[in-house]
């Protein structure tokens, strides 16, 4: 249960006193800023609206091992390919835990893979971008996992108690992902032409998907002003955005390489950072399913569960016919 | 060598558990403080404290060698496992391996002037010393499984007898690696259990598994030249058979499989012969690194 919050008077049985009671008592928590429970009451949308999110989060943790997955086999050193298992370990860590909360809401992870796979539920775009270059490692790190960090700090605060929680440790294993990709960078912009070559390429290739992964502008993000009032959502999508490119435009120099966008500047009046144009038109494309590795990450994904239905049914199975042993020694010990 | 005293296996075959020295042992609870790590070895042998003899040195290769080419093997399963605790076991076992690896490339490497980058990334398939098992395809989950069973089992008895080599480094790696591998065991065992146990195809599936992985079970356990010049600072394979085959039957008797009466391999992978696996798995490997020889990354 939240804390700080009121004493709640004893419920009555008729179900819409209930409510009546419950949403007094789901009030009272969001306007205390504190936490909502598993258990607590709460008004279906604001279910609906954290199961989707929680839910896309998991999925994008899953699909999101694929690309980076891609490169395991292919580290060029025997540190960077443990590092970068590590790393890609981390994000499936992430799903269960992410799966975990959102089933507190009331869905099954089975059901939640059901609809990823069947196309029904969706996860960041960013990941529908191919893996091309060893530097890929480093930019998704520096750039992905930034810009998921920015998002996902101030979820620690998130209204519904399990799905903070889980941020809160997400967080910080993310904020090595960022470190440690960044660092795949800084060696390769320290190294032979080429190598620098190869990282500037690869962050050119993923500095706008990343700016995009804050979502469409606050004047075209008709659910966020729902969110905020419900505090999951802190800040609007722009405002992340603008603290974003401010991290990475300092960050970039000591890199020694560049944004490939020649208008981001610190406003002076707005007190904000700015950034050129971006091509909404790929975003919604993507969105849709149109972006270069949709198909293949569904896929796989597909694969994946389809191919191991076999294995999760063993378990199963034998998981049954050890309890129907372990009943019947009983049994006879009675 | 082998402590006195020893049980043929430590195993307590039941339905939950493969009783361990260490109950606590984990891949992923050893602390960095308890870690020995490749770049700790590394400094030792460049300040002379721990330089291996040539002999030594190429008996550790094999030993990375094996580990490495799991961990290769193990890697390709994440993101593709059956179930995601299963893409996180895995990538831990492959973690732990890869870490073995690195441990006892970069100390053979140190008697040559060599990383384990320079070993790993530089050399051709006929240099790699791995036994034929480690270069197995993945195949299904059960032939994962299959391997992991036989690999997990040959190294915990390895890896428990080798902490007592008169080579110190070789005794602390192992001392290390002994604690993971007996995860790595008690994970294979719960599958073979639960696969052979499960329905009527995850049985046939793991029996067929079984079958495709025994046949480079004995390679494994082949005495050479090389360790018998080794004694006490090596483990003579051949004295691990008797437990890995009382372990390994116990498990099987309980899973109510048979021990696969399948014709030996020929083996070989310790002079460095091959099967047709390793080429693949060694272009994949080392492709980048060959694009930028002498790069840092």
């Amino acid at each position: 249960m939240g804390q700080n919050v009121p004493d709640q008077a004893a419920r009555p049985a008729d179900a819409s006193d209930d409510d009546v009671a419950g949403e007094a008592y789901f009030d009272a928590v969001i306007a205390q800023d504190s936490r909502i429970e598993p258990r607590d009451w709460m008004p279906a949308a604001y279910r609906k609206t954290l199961l989707r999110q929680v839910s896309q989060h998991a999925h994008s943790e899953i699909i999101g091992m694929q690309p980076e997955a891609n490169w395991i086999t292919r580290a060029p050193s025997l540190k960077r390919k443990s590092i970068l298992m590590a790393k890609v370990q981390d994000e499936a860590g992430h799903g269960l835990y992410l799966y975990s909360a959102a089933e507190t809401l009331g869905m099954s992870r089975d059901e939640m893979t059901e609809q990823l796979i069947a196309g029904k539920a969706r996860y960041s775009s960013i990941f529908n971008y191919p893996t091309v270059s060893w530097a890929d490692m480093g930019a998704i790190g520096w750039l992905v996992d930034g810009a998921a960090i920015c998002n996902q700090v101030p979820l620690c605060r998130a209204s519904y108690g399990p799905y903070g929680r889980a941020m809160v440790r997400i967080c910080k294993e993310e904020s090595f992902h960022q470190r440690q990709g960044f660092e795949i960078l800084l060696e390769l912009a320290n190294g032979t032409p080429g190598q620098k070559q190869m990282a500037q390429d690869a962050i050119n290739r993923w500095y706008a998907p990343s700016l995009m992964m804050f979502g469409p502008p606050d004047d075209d993000s008709p659910n966020s002003k729902q969110s905020m009032a419900w505090n999951i959502k802190r800040f609007s999508n722009d405002e992340l955005r603008s603290r974003f490119v401010g991290m990475i435009a300092e960050q970039v120099k000591v890199l020694g390489l560049t944004l490939p966008d020649p208008e981001v500047r610190f406003n002076d009046e707005t007190q904000k950072w700015e950034h050129g144009p971006l091509d909404w038109d790929e975003f919604k494309d993507v969105l849709a399913g149109r972006g270069p590795c949709n198909a293949q990450r569904m896929e796989r994904r597909r694969a994946a569960h389809e191919d191991g239905a076999w294995v999760r049914e063993a378990a199963t199975a034998y998981q049954a016919k050890q309890a129907a042993k372990q009943r019947a020694r009983m049994e006879v010990a009675a | 060598m082998i402590p006195t005293g020893s049980q043929p296996s430590q195993a307590r075959v039941g339905s939950l558990a493969v009783g361990a020295p260490e109950q606590s042992a984990s891949a992923t609870r050893i602390t960095p403080g308890n870690a020995l790590r490749p770049e700790d070895i590394a400094l030792a042998a460049a300040r002379g404290a721990a330089k291996p003899s040539q002999d030594v040195a190429e008996y550790a290769l094999r030993l990375g060698d094996d580990g490495l080419i799991l961990a290769q093997r193990l890697g390709h399963w994440i993101s593709r496992a059956p179930e995601l605790e299963e893409d996180v076991a895995l990538g831990n076992i492959g973690l732990d391996q890869l870490g073995h690896a690195r441990s006892f490339l970069t100390y053979a490497g140190s008697a040559w002037g060599k990383t384990e980058d320079d070993l790993a990334y530089f050399r051709r398939e006929h240099e790699f010393r791995s036994a034929h098992l480690f270069e197995q395809p993945n195949g299904d989950f059960a032939v994962t499984i299959a391997r992991q069973f036989v690999a997990s089992h040959y190294q915990f008895e390895l890896y428990r007898r080798l902490v007592h080599s008169t080579d110190e480094t070789l005794a602390a790696i192992a001392a290390k690696a002994v604690k993971e591998v007996d995860y790595h065991r008690d994970h294979s065992v719960q599958w073979v259990l639960r696969l052979a146990g499960g329905t009527d195809e995850s049985r046939r599936r793991m029996i067929a598994g079984l079958a495709l992985i025994w046949p480079y079970v004995g390679e494994l356990f082949v005495d050479d030249a090389l360790t018998a010049r080794l004694g006490d600072a090596a483990v003579v394979p051949s004295t691990l058979r008797a437990d890995f085959d009382a372990v390994t039957g116990a498990v099987l008797a309980e899973a109510e499989l048979d021990v696969p009466a399948v014709p030996p391999a020929v083996g070989g992978g310790r002079e460095g012969r091959h099967s047709e696996h390793l080429g693949p798995l060694l272009a994949e490997m080392q492709v980048l690194a060959r694009e930028f020889p002498g790069a840092s990354w």
